[in-house]
């Protein structure tokens, strides 16, 4: 249980039975006044931002939340299917919820899928992906000078900047959190 | 030597807020107070609803230096400053420090009206000696100095600015809410701004207005939308002192806040309290005008965060 001196930035709560992440929090007491907590959530479900001025009597509980290793299957209408590959439970992700993910999620990969209670919120990438370049330019030798990039895209149809040597069918190394070109994979 | 920022990169602002103290000393040397010292350490903090005290062995430090004060105040001495270190648990925020600054002085004779005077020329006074002409800027307001400031009465501040009336804010337990969201941000951004008239209620040792007993002679100074200073015309009927704090004390009880000793020796000594009215300044959040800053962890070398 927390007391609304224990909110802080980043801090998920529970609030009518739905889970919040707090934005932006302020303490603030007018002259002679009660402390009060100018507070800024957003509904971890909904993506709803709204401000809300707690007082210190006020309590919260936390919000239910963890994460599952679930393996990524495929995509269908628009939703993301995930399984549990002990259960074999199968959750779906809406797209707005999948966010930048789907820029490096292939099929089969093992993510962590965020849940609130028994419902998936959201989906943590390994941090390095290993994606095909399905289209390059080819490399004109001589253009090595180094600092230079080309674009490429990759299998999930993100465009992402590599260096000129990266070929059409080869295999690279992706930060998920940065969204950058690391290394080749040869092999 | 290697350069510690933590503790230099606000070295300017330090400056100014050294200055501003030489001045704010200057001005009530020239107008004939008399700077005290009253303990740190006290056997009773001052009965607050809200304001809750840190506690020194048997002791507790003081949250502000009025009930001491007043005692002087009461035994004769006549015009009072003091400048000292406050302590009150719990207030951390871009506004408060646990151990912050006050100015804090006192008039014989005078009422929460005159004070405002005095309060004006303080500050002109100081904004001049730190070479500042009638206007300061702050975070994007630019506000004129030139008297006289804008008053408003708490009431008047209500209907301007808030969904609801003062007395059904008071009545429905949402005052502190309406004037933190809706009244403060419009407070002293052209011109610094006294708002004055408050609820008794939330005012323990001021005097009530006679042909108003459900309102205090009491105000704040806003500038830039932040609360600089807190006044009052001083509570003198000894029987009334009694009633408000019983009041306070049963209020913390109901509340489970931690209960404090009442002073007797000031209830003994008010009993010679003159007509006269009190004010607290925040010398931090001063400094914070003087200097533009938007927080107050830049007044100060050290936060509480930085040991």
């Amino acid at each position: 249980m927390y007391s609304a001196s224990d909110l802080k930035k980043g801090l998920s709560i529970k609030i009518d039975n739905e889970p919040y992440v707090v934005t932006e929090f302020n303490f603030v007491k007018p002259g002679k006044g009660q402390a009060l907590y100018r507070s800024k959530l957003r509904n971890m479900i909904t993506g709803a931002q709204f401000e809300r001025t707690f007082r210190s009597v006020d309590t919260f509980e936390p919000a239910d939340l963890r994460e599952k290793k679930m393996q990524y299957l495929y995509k269908e209408e628009k939703k993301y299917c995930f399984m549990d590959n002990e259960t074999y439970e199968q959750v779906f992700l809406t797209e707005e919820q999948v966010g930048e993910a789907k820029n490096f999620i292939i099929d089969n990969l093992e993510v962590e899928i965020l849940f609130f209670e028994d419902r998936p919120l959201g989906v943590t990438l390994p941090n390095f992906v290993d994606l095909v370049v399905v289209e390059a330019e080819p490399w004109a030798k001589g253009d090595s000078v180094s600092g230079k990039t080309k674009p490429v895209i990759l299998q999930t149809g993100y465009q992402i900047q590599v260096p000129p040597f990266v070929e059409e069918g080869e295999k690279i190394r992706v930060d998920t959190r940065s969204g950058e070109y690391l290394t080749r994979i040869k092999g | 030597m290697k350069e510690n920022w933590r503790l230099t990169k606000n070295q300017d602002i330090l400056h100014t807020r050294a200055r501003m103290i030489y001045a704010i000393r200057d001005f009530f040397v020239k107008k004939n107070y008399l700077e005290v010292e009253t303990p740190s350490m006290i056997t009773a903090p001052i009965p607050e609803p809200h304001i809750d005290a840190i506690s020194c062995g048997d002791l507790f430090l003081h949250t502000s230096p009025e009930l001491c004060m007043k005692r002087l105040l009461a035994a004769g001495y006549p015009k009072i400053f003091q400048i000292c270190k406050c302590f009150r648990a719990g207030e951390r925020g871009a506004f408060h420090l646990p151990e912050f600054t006050m100015l804090e002085w006192y008039y014989r004779g005078m009422d929460y009206r005159m004070l405002m005077k005095e309060c004006e020329n303080l500050i002109i006074s100081v904004a001049h000696n730190l070479g500042y002409g009638d206007a300061i800027h702050y975070q994007g307001n630019t506000l004129s100095l030139q008297k006289p400031w804008e008053t408003i009465s708490v009431r008047d501040a209500f209907a301007c600015y808030a969904p609801m009336q003062m007395d059904e804010a008071v009545n429905e337990d949402l005052f502190d809410e309406m004037m933190v969201c809706h009244i403060e941000p419009h407070l002293g951004l052209e011109q610094p701004t006294f708002i004055y008239d408050y609820p008794v209620s939330g005012a323990t040792l001021a005097k009530a207005k006679e042909e108003e007993p459900g309102i205090a002679e009491r105000f704040e100074l806003y500038m830039g939308g932040i609360e600089i200073a807190n006044a009052c015309s001083e509570l003198t009927d000894m029987q009334e002192h009694h009633v408000r704090i019983e009041k306070v004390q049963k209020y913390r009880y109901s509340m489970n806040k931690p209960m404090y000793p009442i002073s007797e020796c000031f209830l003994r000594d008010i009993a010679d309290m003159p007509e006269a009215a009190g004010i607290a300044l925040g010398v931090d959040r001063l400094a914070m005008i003087f200097s533009n800053a938007s927080v107050i962890d830049d007044v100060v070398a050290f936060t509480p965060e930085l040991g």
